[in-house]
């Protein structure tokens, strides 16, 4: 009885495996002017324990990972991690004011209405490209201007 | 006069520890000489000489018959400046009317980069009312100091030019004659009810 639960178990594995990792409400900020960063957020959810450890994209020479940590003082400041962990049933957002991909070296200018592409690589060996809407330098969130 | 002089001094003595005695008994009760003390009028002033983005050289006068709303960042800042600045164009188109009795200002912590035409460029994009200042790198840490902000630059290999700007994200509502009214961050709460206040104390 146990080892046909296993088996069966077995069996679904590698369905669950691909359809691990969601990622919903992605967006990216318009650049103002050349030659400044600008930032995309999105919010993710995997279904087993994983984590995000790069991201890329073509029109960017880096992408870094970015969470603001308020010090002793009560002073924010940016920080760059390496990694966002990821754990089943817990949604990590990214949005204004707070953990943010930082867009460097871009080789053009962010405009309003186009979309940007980005590759995202995981620790379990897992890979995603999604494309996300390029809003306006004010938007506040995905469903901004 | 050996006397005398110890008197003297065991009075001070006594003094002294009844003072601290008293001292300690209010401050473990929590009485009047315990704890912060808030004056009601804090040391943050509006006081500047800077050049607006339409390069005229401007003093906090210029604005003395309106409120300011003021804000420190730089344009190579990818999140906090342009998440604040949205923010301040929201309370302000939400505060309709009124709008034209407060002046929205954003000064920067980056002079060097941030000249003229780059504030001209960067402000408009966020509201048609916004004033971008900017100046030496010693007016602009002038102004940053009569605010009581906080700034530093942060190298970092991966930036533009090699280095960031770490600032205080704060909002600061200031009275026409450039004392300070409140202070508010992006985020605590919504532009609505910030500009509802703010329409309460204009």
């Amino acid at each position: 009885m146990r080892t046909y639960i296993l088996l069966a178990a077995m069996a679904f594995w590698p369905i669950s495996a691909q359809a691990d990792v969601t990622v919903r409400d992605g967006w990216a900020r318009a650049s103002v002017l050349e030659s400044r960063p600008t930032a995309a957020y999105l919010t993710l959810a995997s279904d087993r324990e994983d984590q995000l450890i790069g991201i890329a994209s073509p029109v960017a020479g880096h992408v870094t990972i970015h969470a603001v940590k308020a010090d002793a003082s009560g002073v924010s400041r940016m920080v760059e991690i390496d990694a966002l962990n990821m754990f089943p049933g817990k949604t990590v957002t990214l949005a204004p004011g707070g953990m943010h991909f930082m867009l460097l070296d871009l080789s053009q200018k962010l405009e309003k209405g186009t979309t940007l592409p980005l590759s995202l690589t995981f620790a379990s060996g897992a890979t995603m490209q999604i494309s996300v809407p390029v809003l306006g330098p004010g938007a506040s969130g995905p469903q901004g201007d | 006069m050996r006397f005398a002089r110890l008197t003297l001094w065991s009075m001070a003595f006594l003094a002294l520890a009844g003072f601290a005695l008293v001292t300690g008994l209010n401050l473990y009760l929590g009485g009047e000489e315990s704890g912060v003390r808030y004056s009601g009028e804090a040391d943050v002033r509006s006081e500047f000489t800077l050049t607006d983005h339409t390069g005229r050289q401007v003093t906090q006068a210029d604005y003395s018959d309106r409120w300011q709303l003021v804000f420190f960042g730089f344009t190579h800042c990818p999140d906090v400046c342009p998440t604040t600045l949205a923010y301040m164009a929201s309370v302000l188109d939400r505060l309709g009317g009124n709008a034209d009795r407060v002046a929205p200002i954003f000064i920067t912590v980056d002079p060097a980069r941030d000249t003229v035409p780059v504030m001209a460029e960067y402000v408009s994009a966020f509201h048609p009312r916004l004033i971008g200042l900017t100046g030496s790198e010693a007016q602009t840490a002038e102004a940053a100091r009569n605010f009581r902000t906080w700034f530093e630059r942060s190298d970092d290999a991966s930036a533009p030019d090699g280095y960031f700007m770490a600032h205080a994200g704060h909002i600061y509502l200031m009275r026409p004659d450039g004392a300070f009214e409140a202070v508010y961050q992006e985020g605590g709460q919504s532009s609505e009810a910030l500009a509802e206040e703010i329409r309460k104390k204009i």
